[in-house]
């Protein structure tokens, strides 16, 4: 079995980081994994964004042409990869910053007011916790456990403290796609 | 007799019993004396490692009894600071001519110089390349006719002269940096002084150091011996002045 | 929980040199492999060893040189644009028989290109390069894991040869993050000089001299024929390849690297459609597995090279398996990576539906 995804947005609203923290716990559950990030010029103040690869067995291609699913942060993204998801994948956007409409009638797109979301658990920082949050909700390669239990990886020192909110964040997702 | 006889002249451990392949009245044979003779002297044999250059002074290894690599045109400087950081307690040296130094390897020295660490450049400045048969250098002096200025160097066509020296001694990385001449036995003795500053510099951990020796090359200048080292004199130590550049404290 | 890190493959890779031994570095910034000085420069000292920046590749490599003529492990690390001004060092390294290993993680060229992954310095790295008759042995891994591992092997194989040892990756290996783990320690610290190193003579009853000059025509051309001999030796033991998927296979996909990597993902696609398609990998590109490619004469109905460049794979492969099978190719260059499907589109396009 194998999951893929791409994650896509502007440089710091941590778009490579939740696909970090995916990796992570999937490597800690036992999983074959790859975390793949665009890179070059863009990475300096443009679009970014990673793909990441969970597997049980080892992984051959960790370029994805044709990803299962996307979780889109920004119009900029969802441009470049809402026409390439796979046929019949998941389509995870921030409805609060991309007012689009996907027009394929084959994806699961869920429109997810992801930065009010954030904003009423105290911050827009938690925007990326709450999509990955979704994308959990409705694919769950791995636990949320194996993801709770990577948050400290991420969040150390001062930061120790925002691991409470953090998962919060990743249950409001969570709930936002389990209720529907 | 014979037991009250006082060596006063004999060939140093350090230097290889071999002809050398220097051309009649070329320095280079008087510079290498005076690295074998101060590596004796120091009691370097077993910790040093000698760099040379693609130049005349490519054979120079063959002509001493310690360790020794050929490095690549202008990268003597660098091989020496690969070596000198794995064996730092090792006597490192590169001995490089002015094509070898001043053309190709600018960059090299002049970041060898800047990072200080301590090893000893000996560099021949004879105004040419003499190996390849006289080509222009770097330091061919304005005026001087070669086989690529065949009118003479002119600024215009050519551009100036470098003083190496000089220039290096601009930066805060080296311990030592002086120019000798090795025209006569006066400046040899003088600059056998500066070659043991040099030294002194790197073996008591102090530096980088350099000593630029204005030196002969009948051949190509197409002089004698005897006209070449007057040519040192007259024309060359005016261009180039001899002393000391640069001394940092603890180097003697 | 397994031992294992998840790690950028830059950083993995240099982690893995020094898991096997080594301990000075020399490096100049050239993207996509800044990751590699970097953790370096961190790490060399809390191991008791050196990192250098140098001024320029050409001071890199020499430096490399210097020290590895000391007998140390030591090595370089660049980018397609960097390793082509090391090729001078890399023909005198290997002319004076000094072991070492450069990495080149490869970009999109020619010229300075991008920084994209590329596989376009193949040729290069297995044929040309520096000036004179000599080989190295190139090594390709198409993971981090295998990166990682294929390390110990590169400093015994330089050792062992006396040869510079290259690994090329390309930027999407030295960019992507994988689980690794480091299985292999090798203690340097109580190593001693190799007999023929350079590091002072201590008591020795001659001097050591490493050189790659040989003036007497006679001499060099002894010189010549006793590394032909090593180079046909390593050529004999030294090759490898994975062969994936090939036991009743048809058909094989023939590429190293990260393109074959994506390739395997195609060979399975290919499989689900019901078409009999293995992949050939070489890891080590030189030597290059001829003789193991060759095993498949007769058995398959041919094979499909692919790359991250033009033809240049494609060159060694139709040296051994020229008139022997239908040869097909495909190529991306620029650094545009295509996707297993593309490939199998390619394949289909050449070999009909495969059957």
């Amino acid at each position: 079995m194998e999951h893929n995804v791409v994650i896509a947005g502007f440089g710091g609203q941590g778009v490579m980081l939740i696909g970090e923290l995916l990796a992570h716990a999937g490597m800690d559950e036992g999983k074959e994994v790859t975390w793949m990030p665009s890179y070059g010029p863009e990475q300096r103040g443009g679009t970014a964004n990673c793909s990441v690869v969970i597997a049980d067995e080892p992984i051959a291609s960790p370029v994805l042409t044709n990803p299962q699913a996307a979780i889109i942060f920004n119009v900029q993204s969802f441009d470049k990869f809402e026409p390439v998801i796979e046929h019949e994948g998941l389509l995870i956007l921030d409805s609060t910053l991309v007012e689009k409409k996907s027009a394929r009638s084959d994806l699961d797109v869920v429109y997810i007011p992801a930065t009010d979301i954030a904003q009423k658990l105290g911050s827009s920082k938690y925007t990326n916790m709450v999509l990955l949050g979704a994308y959990l909700g409705k694919v769950a390669p791995i636990t949320m456990e194996s993801v709770y239990g990577a948050l400290p990886i991420f969040l150390t020192g001062k930061k120790t403290d925002l691991i409470e909110i953090n998962k919060r964040a990743l249950q409001a997702g969570v709930d936002f796609v389990s209720k529907k | 007799m014979a037991e009250e006889m006082k060596v006063i002249y004999e060939r140093p451990t350090s230097w290889a019993n071999k002809i050398t392949h220097y051309c009649p009245g070329c320095t280079h044979g008087v510079a290498h004396r005076l690295i074998a003779e101060l590596v004796d002297e120091m009691g370097l044999i077993d910790k040093t490692i000698g760099v040379w250059p693609v130049g005349c002074a490519v054979f120079g290894y063959n002509y001493f009894n310690f360790d020794s690599v050929e490095a690549a045109h202008g990268r003597a400087p660098a091989m020496a600071t690969g070596i000198k950081v794995t064996n730092p307690d090792n006597f490192v040296f590169a001995y490089q001519g002015d094509g070898d130094l001043a053309s190709i390897g600018m960059a090299e020295i002049v970041h060898a110089a800047a990072r200080g660490w301590p090893i000893t450049v000996i560099f021949i400045n004879n105004g040419n390349f003499g190996m390849t048969g006289g080509q222009m250098a770097p330091t061919t002096l304005l005026g001087q006719k070669t086989t690529t200025s065949p009118l003479g160097r002119t600024p215009q066509v050519n551009g100036f002269p470098i003083r190496l020296s000089e220039m290096l001694a601009t930066l805060d990385g080296p311990a030592y940096i002086a120019r000798v001449s090795l025209d006569s036995p006066v400046n040899i003795r003088k600059a056998k002084s500066a070659f043991r500053k040099a030294f002194n510099a790197q073996v008591r951990g102090i530096g980088f150091s350099l000593v630029e020796c204005l030196s002969t090359c009948p051949t190509n200048w197409k002089l004698t011996p005897v006209e070449s080292m007057e040519r040192i004199r007259k024309e060359v130590i005016p261009y180039f002045p001899l002393g000391e550049f640069k001394v940092v404290e603890g180097v003697l | 929980m397994s031992s294992k890190v998840l790690m950028k493959g830059a950083e993995a890779l240099a982690e893995g040199a020094i898991q096997a031994g080594c301990r000075y570095y020399f490096g100049y910034p050239i993207t996509p492999q800044n990751e590699t000085p970097e953790y370096m420069s961190r790490r060399l000292p809390e191991v008791g060893g050196r990192f250098v920046q140098a001024e320029s590749e050409l001071a890199a490599i020499n430096m490399l040189y210097g020290a590895a003529c000391t007998g140390v492990r030591a090595m370089v690390s660049s980018s397609s644009p960097g390793i082509s001004l090391m090729q001078e060092g890399i023909s005198y390294i290997s002319g004076s028989n000094v072991p070492c290993v450069v990495m080149n993680a490869m970009r999109g060229g020619p010229g300075l290109g991008n920084i994209a992954p590329a596989q376009g310095d193949y040729l290069q790295a297995v044929k040309g390069g520096g000036n004179g008759d000599y080989k190295r042995i190139v090594l390709a891994p198409s993971s981090i894991q295998e990166g990682v591992d294929l390390f110990v092997d590169a400093f015994e194989l330089a050792e062992k040869y006396r040869m510079v040892v290259m690994v090329i990756v390309d930027g999407l290996i030295g960019q992507m993050m994988e689980p690794v783990e480091f299985k292999t320690q090798v203690d340097v610290s109580t190593r001693k000089p190799p007999e023929w190193a350079v590091s002072g003579r201590h008591g020795r009853d001659h001097a050591n001299i490493i050189t790659s000059l040989t003036l007497d025509a006679v001499e060099l051309e002894k010189w010549n024929l006793a590394h032909q001999a090593v180079y046909a030796e390593v050529e004999k033991v030294e090759s490898r390849i994975e062969e994936y998927q090939m036991e009743d296979a048809d058909y094989a996909i023939i590429a190293y690297g990260t393109m074959a990597r994506i390739a395997k993902t195609t060979v399975r696609l290919a499989r689900a459609k019901g078409i009999k398609l293995g992949l050939l990998r070489p890891i080590t590109v030189w030597p290059f597995p001829a003789k193991q490619m060759q095993a498949y004469v007769g058995k398959l109905k041919g094979a499909l090279t692919v790359e991250l460049a033009y033809r240049q794979l494609f060159e060694d492969v139709r040296l051994t398996l020229c008139d022997k099978m239908p040869l097909g190719w495909y190529g991306r260059g620029g650094g545009i990576v295509p996707g297993p499907q593309e490939v199998l589109t390619a394949f289909e396009e050449q070999f009909g539906k495969g059957r």
